[in-house]
């Protein structure tokens, strides 16, 4: 099992015809033959996109409800241009596609709270945006994620940030863990999915029996999730857990990159966030470098 | 980005907002036309510094029993010896740090008679994913000393996207902020009109502390802090003009050009990194192994070849960096991309220093080749932890 996406998933791209869409749709194709079904593009209806790598072939679409009406998509993964991106999450909801992957970094954070409202009364589920996006080895590749990296396993990823979702999933995969899934949900303030929804479903997972969670300074969302960890934890739903928080040296009142990675008003602060998720029963790792291995302590016990 | 007080209020005054006459000044010379422009008898001369905590500010240049950063001045006389005082000196508040800020531009305002100083602010609520009123009685003071020790005095009221600004969502700011008679008559107005401004320019943070209840009853914007959000930044040329490079870092300026997320600090190890969460990640493993890094960078996703060179060059500007450690774990970013823009980086300005380079996947094994083919003098590392080893020894010998 997995969670969001497996080899069932029918991937619609929105924005496929650009230089971004068209490497990173070569390289799901290239990983285990992930079912890119079509593309979307308002001008280019009815043409052809083909990769450049093995000459596979995708039909362009008109609009997201007839690619999806024509190829049975039930997830669309979005590379457009920040100006355009919630236009496209919002056409994907209008189409209800289940699954949204929203890619695009530097969407306008008010466009985000409107798409937000649009999504809590939809049929859609929405990860990102500025995310890495979903992967579940040798099943299904959405967005930009080295599948290279990934191994079969048993550890659900989830992380606030992109590239430290790969370190996660390289590291597990050298402690001969492997994944079921790994999901980035994205470093923006407002955004389609929390770890509170992905802890659940990793929970909720057989497969998954432990789990790996990355944040970052900003907000309250891990300490959401702690919370939402001990109470669960309460009903006996319980599974091994390894975390690390980006930020434990960056300065307050500084946006480190990332929308929503700033400690401000006095909160966000790692420290705070290490120690409720330790309270949580997930043990962090003070180094990047050793996620993995702080996970395989854990499960030696 | 961040603007002015005179801007801000500026903006809001197009809006309907009620603000007190102003007009903001770049020399002594031209303080006392300023001052005849306004009605008096009383004037505010309020330095224009991206930092809060003006008034209990003090000027490095003055002795310490001179005023702060906002004087009241009672007659133009007044205004002008202030003015003369106070331009080109520098402020030092609890939030610019010890060097403090040169103050550049002052705002000479017209006085207001203060019967109560109220708190409100706009922000975006991540938990809810809604733009939210933050509002409490306690205003003219540090809010965050106010969360701290009396959140209850605090209210947040969120609104509705969809709906905007509703006439509940009045009543519940004026109940929470106790106002009565005029002021209750105003708020009607007000707080849509702060939530247009602050939705129509696309705002990150508008701040007005304090928002004063006067004499005569009614409300006036006495304070106006605005952040706009970067991301939207392309829907709004006409805001461009706001921004005031004598604010920023001359490194994070150059970064900005090329769309690099830079931010300067005190260290002594360059760090270019793609992906926020890996680039502070990095500066806390380098922490980790006893060293400072110089700078947070990252290079974002997608960089073209021409962005990694800036983004090189800027570190080794530097006169602080000892060393620099490129850290680079390729998704959207290609390995070999990275490899081709510090080659060309390097061939351009050169390397003086040790340069530790650390790929890991999309188009690794390429990007690898392309610096071992480079006879360049790079120091390659395994993996993030190796790589902080490496970068940290060769620094500190």
């Amino acid at each position: 099992m997995s969670i969001l996406v497996n080899k069932d998933t029918r991937v619609l791209v929105q924005g496929l015809t650009g230089k971004t869409g068209t490497f990173h749709t070569e390289q799901a194709l290239a990983y285990y033959g992930t079912k890119m079904v079509g593309g979307t593009h308002p001008k280019k209806g009815g043409e052809t996109w083909s990769s450049g790598v093995d000459g596979t072939e995708l039909p362009i679409f008109t609009s997201v409800a007839e690619g999806k009406e024509r190829t049975g998509a039930n997830a669309s993964v979005i590379y457009v241009p920040p100006a355009g991106a919630a236009a496209a999450i919002e056409e994907a909801i209008d189409a209800e596609i289940p699954l949204i992957v929203c890619i695009t970094e530097g969407v306008p954070v008010l466009d985000m709270v409107r798409v937000k409202a649009r999504l809590d009364k939809s049929k859609s589920r929405l990860i990102g945006p500025n995310c890495p996006g979903v992967l579940t080895p040798e099943e299904c590749k959405i967005g930009i994620m080295p599948g290279s990296i990934f191994s079969k396993g048993s550890v659900g990823i989830v992380s606030r940030s992109g590239t430290l979702t790969y370190e996660a999933v390289f590291q597990t995969t050298n402690e001969g863990l492997g994944q079921t899934t790994a999901v980035g949900i994205g470093g923006d303030p407002v955004k389609g999915t929390e770890f509170i929804d992905m802890l659940e479903m990793f929970l909720a997972d057989e497969e998954t029996k432990s789990i790996v969670m990355i944040g970052e300074i900003g907000g309250s969302a891990e300490e959401d999730a702690a919370q939402f960890l001990i109470d669960e934890a309460r009903r006996g739903r319980k599974k091994p857990m390894a975390g690390f928080i980006a930020g434990r040296t960056a300065p307050p009142g500084r946006t480190m990159g990332h929308a929503g990675a700033v400690i401000s008003g006095g909160k966000g602060g790692a420290e705070e966030k290490i120690a409720a998720m330790e309270a949580a029963g997930i043990r962090v790792s003070a180094s990047p470098a050793r996620i993995g291995a702080t996970l395989a302590d854990v499960l030696k016990g | 980005m961040n603007i002015h007080e005179h801007q801000a209020k500026e903006l809001l005054k197009g809006y309907g907002a009620p603000v007190a006459a102003g007009v903001a000044i770049f020399s002594a010379d031209e303080a006392e036309a300023a001052a005849k422009s306004l009605p008096g008898p009383l004037y505010v001369v309020k330095s224009q510094i991206h930092a809060g905590g003006r008034g209990k500010g003090k000027f490095k240049e003055l002795g310490p029993d001179a005023k702060g950063g906002v004087r009241l001045a009672k007659s133009v006389g007044d205004v002008v010896a202030n003015a003369k005082e106070m331009l080109g000196n520098t402020l030092v508040t609890k939030q610019t740090g010890d060097a403090g800020k040169q103050v550049n531009r002052l705002y000479i305002e017209d006085g207001a008679d203060i019967a109560r100083e109220l708190y409100c602010s706009l922000l975006v609520d991540r938990t809810t994913g809604r733009v939210s009123f933050v509002v409490s009685t306690e205003g003219g003071m540090d809010i965050e000393a106010v969360a701290h020790d009396t959140p209850e005095k605090i209210i947040a009221v969120d609104i509705d996207p969809m709906a905007g600004v509703t006439a509940a969502n009045v009543d519940e700011i004026v109940t929470a902020l106790k106002l009565e008679g005029d002021a209750r008559a105003d708020a009607g107005k007000l707080f849509p009109i702060l939530y247009k401004a602050f939705t129509e320019t696309d705002m990150s943070l508008l701040e007005v502390n304090p928002l004063i209840v006067m004499t005569d009853g009614h409300l006036r914007v006495l304070d106006a802090k605005v952040s706009f959000d970067n991301n939207a930044a392309f829907r709004h040329d006409d805001l461009k003009g706001l921004r005031d490079l004598s604010e920023e870092d001359a490194k994070e300026i150059e970064a900005s050009k090329f769309d690099l997320a830079y931010v300067a600090l005190d260290g002594n190890i360059g760090c270019m990194v793609n992906g926020a969460g890996l680039a502070m990640s990095t500066m806390d493993i380098i922490k980790l192994y006893g060293a400072e890094p110089a700078n947070f960078l990252d290079v974002g996703g997608g960089a073209s070849k021409e962005k990694v060179t800036a983004a090189f060059k800027i570190i080794t500007a530097d006169p602080a960096v000892k060393g620099i450690l490129v850290n680079i774990f390729g998704g959207i970013m290609r390995c070999d991309v990275i490899a081709e823009g510090v080659i060309a980086a390097v061939k351009e300005v050169g390397l003086q220093v040790p340069l530790v380079v650390r790929l890991e996947g999309t188009n690794v094994k390429e990007g690898k080749a392309i610096l071992d083919q480079s006879g360049l003098n790079v120091i390659s590392a395994d993996d993030l932890d190796d790589a902080a080893q490496k970068i940290v020894k060769a620094v500190q010998g």
